[in-house]
């Protein structure tokens, strides 16, 4: 259904609805993801014009919080998801966070990032790219980066990431139109597409991940992200074969799995 | 379908290195490699942050620091909420409350109703708004400061290797600062945790930290009780110091009791996590103000208020109907003394708990309700309204209610340890899903609440 219906952004509302985000009057959907303590509330904030209290520690919001923005007339759901370090563990937060960008299939995802601990940070956006590839970055802290003389080139940064890379600071609202034009560039698909960089796990991985995800391909042939969830049966994820066999992961594809 | 799980199970089989580190070893590798290319500088640490954490954090000054912080905070509050309490209380209860009286009796309201309304509904809200809203709208305002300011992690760092040795996670010390606004919110905040049982562990052991409609109470019989003690000038000093060690016994409790599970009910090894210690941001002070005061103080006080007029009128219809010779308030109180003296408590008090299992933040004004409905003084019949100035407080409970400075102690000690709210109770259900692990978290501090309480008072009574 996704594929079909290419005028209308928003994925299937039956998705999201499983996660409690009421799409019915909105044109997109855009997540906010990130590490924990790196703004994300207050960039929510920010854009929503809501106040969600902010804490200046990791972990402070577990549950996602929803809002709304507009750009141009064009309606947009905010859903600020939990702040979790990577997409690869299993604690109810992570698959939160996990779950939605992977069935919620949102129209862009906004990584957050703290530009003031680049590289950990990056580590969450590589995963994040695994999953989907409307992707945009933001970076965000910038006032404090500066402070501490940190410089950081981001056009180089999205060239290698292959997707937009807009350093902000939410906190005194800096860089916030910029990223509002490619959030709305991305959800709208106007710079074409995103290209963004694949991670590759050494000879020995994309050997072993090889016949599976062509196994996964003539089994699901409109599975997006076949290389991804080879990688979780790979890891032996018991959640991603739970998804299997109850055929949930068919909402991904909208395709009618086998019967089990 | 079962195909593509045993080719899965195939290919692990035939790796030669855990697949978890082969991946997390690549994508860190990568993180490295675009973020090297992208940082034309790499900064320095701040040197605040830094000079600060030398102090808190430190082996040997991040205790003191903290117990200074917090007695400072809870100081603070209790000197600022004398004044405004005092005018709250003369303004709702010493005038407005004869003044509704009146105008009931004008409007030929028969007794029983005006009863209900005024003496019942009104008097218990006005209590709980002059006693609850200046100490909320003072310390909430502070916590959430010293949040900003990004202090709380510290907190947790502080108290790592306690949690590591009672066998809990080392987030739970999170979630326990979490506790601290809200239990419910506490709850809710574990699924940080990654592993179940040192989830369950730190869901069970969040009621002991100290709660929004808790720590009115602890601050209320503080100042009224144990400051009494010490002399003059330095008594909300001592009442500061009381409340920040019920809420530091809270913390010792939270860690004994997790070692006491995780050795017995949820046995296991604590997993190791990494805590980030954010810098310290200066807070923006109006806009914490603000929505400290939206967020935290206006809703918990909505939440005492719609939780206190439906408790004012259960309390002013179970004083007023009688069952045989006496009326049903007297029954129960008269029913629960025996146990509730034993435990240094009494009859009173724990009819008030009961009351106020849906919010906490309804104790006081239920046993001050119930202390003088049952006092047959005559207080409200001759239309001598208390205006609720602390001294006035002091002499009903303790002429009206037999309180000694044992059931002040010990009504500390119950607030602390007692079962969480039915909000709590909820939360735990549905993050757990399970009634037995509810039911442990529900029983198990009512349980020790009681047996703490018991020994205080035999211990009491033994030297006293």
């Amino acid at each position: 259904m996704s594929d079909a219906c290419d005028s209308c952004v928003v994925g299937g509302k039956a998705d999201f609805q499983r996660f409690g985000v009421d799409v019915s009057d909105a044109d997109a959907v855009v997540a906010l993801a990130g590490n924990p303590n790196t703004g994300k509330t207050t960039l929510f904030n920010a854009l929503t014009g809501l106040r969600m209290h902010v804490g200046n520690w990791p972990g402070k919001t577990v549950v996602q919080a929803i809002g709304g923005f507009k750009i141009r007339g064009r309606k947009y759901r905010l859903v600020d998801l939990p702040g979790t370090y990577s997409l690869l563990s299993n604690s109810p937060d992570e698959e939160v966070a996990r779950d939605f960008l992977l069935f919620g299939e949102p129209d862009t995802t906004v990584v957050v990032c703290d530009a003031t601990a680049l590289e950990r940070n990056l580590a969450l956006v590589l995963q994040v790219l695994e999953i989907t590839p409307r992707v945009v970055v933001a970076i965000n802290l910038m006032d404090e980066a500066r402070k501490r003389g940190i410089e950081l080139d981001h056009r180089e940064l999205a060239r290698d990431l292959g997707v937009p890379v807009v350093p902000i600071s939410a906190r005194i609202g800096l860089g916030i139109p910029s990223l509002l034009d490619a959030v709305e560039a991305v959800s709208m698909g106007k710079q074409g597409r995103t290209t963004p960089r694949e991670m590759h796990y050494g000879p020995e991985i994309e050997t072993a991940i090889k016949p599976i995800m062509e196994q996964l391909r003539r089994e699901y042939p409109s599975l997006k992200n076949a290389r991804w969830v080879a990688l979780r049966l790979l890891e032996g994820d018991p959640s991603v074969l739970n998804e299997l066999r109850e055929g949930t992961l068919g909402l991904t594809t909208h395709a009618v799995g086998p019967e089990v | 379908m079962s195909d593509l799980l045993m080719l899965a199970e195939q290919q692990r089989a035939g790796l030669q290195r855990p697949l978890r580190d082969q991946v997390a070893e690549a994508i860190f590798g990568e993180a490295t490699t675009i973020s090297d290319r992208a940082l034309r500088n790499r900064g320095r640490a701040l040197a605040l942050t830094q000079r600060l954490d030398d102090i808190f954090t430190s082996r040997i000054w991040g205790f003191p620091a903290m117990a200074l912080l917090f007695a400072m905070v809870f100081w603070i509050t209790i000197v600022g909420s004398n004044v405004p309490s005092a005018m709250l209380g003369e303004l709702l209860v010493g005038k407005g409350h004869p003044w509704l009286r009146d105008l009931a009796n004008a409007a030929g309201f028969p007794w029983w109703l005006s009863g209900l309304l005024v003496d019942g509904m009104y008097l218990a809200t006005a209590w709980v708004i002059s006693v609850m809203l200046p100490p909320m709208a003072i310390f909430f305002p502070l916590f959430t400061l010293l949040e900003d300011f990004g202090y709380l992690p510290r907190v947790a760092f502080n108290l790592d290797r306690a949690f590591k040795w009672s066998g809990g996670h080392g987030k739970q010390a999170l979630t326990m600062m979490m506790g601290f606004g809200c239990n419910a919110a506490g709850v809710t905040s574990t699924r940080i945790i990654d592993s179940p049982r040192e989830r369950l562990i730190a869901i069970i052991t969040n009621n002991f930290a100290i709660c929004n409609g808790r720590w009115p109470t602890l601050i209320l019989v503080s100042s009224l009780f144990v400051a009494t003690m010490a002399p003059t000038g330095t008594q909300s000093m001592v009442a500061a110091l009381t409340v920040g060690g019920v809420a530091v016994l809270g913390i010792i409790t939270t860690i004994l009791v997790s070692k006491l599970l995780s050795g017995t009910l949820l046995k296991g090894e604590a997993s190791s996590f990494t805590l980030e210690l954010p810098p310290y941001r200066p807070p923006r002070i109006l806009q914490t103000l603000a929505t400290s005061m939206i967020d935290r103080t206006l809703k918990v006080l909505w939440r005492a208020i719609v939780m206190a007029a439906p408790a004012g009128l259960v309390i002013w219809t179970i004083s007023n109907v009688s069952v045989g010779d006496q009326t049903i308030a007297a029954w129960l109180v008269n029913g629960l003394d025996p146990v509730g003296l034993f435990v240094g408590l009494n009859g009173v008090i724990l009819v008030a708990y009961i009351v106020a299992i849906p919010a906490n933040e309804i104790v006081i004004p239920s046993i001050l309700m119930l202390t003088l409905n049952l006092a047959k003084s005559g207080l409200a019949q001759q239309g001598v309204m208390l205006e609720l100035d602390d001294q006035q407080v002091r002499d009903a409970l303790v002429t009206h209610g037999g309180w000694t400075m044992l059931t002040a102690v010990n009504l500390l000690l119950f607030s602390l340890l007692h079962n969480p709210c039915s909000t709590t109770i909820m939360t735990i259900y549905k993050e757990t899903r399970s009634v037995k692990w509810t039911t442990v978290a529900t029983l198990l501090p009512l349980a020790l609440a009681f047996t703490v309480c018991a020994l205080v008072a035999i211990i009491w009574r033994m030297f006293g």
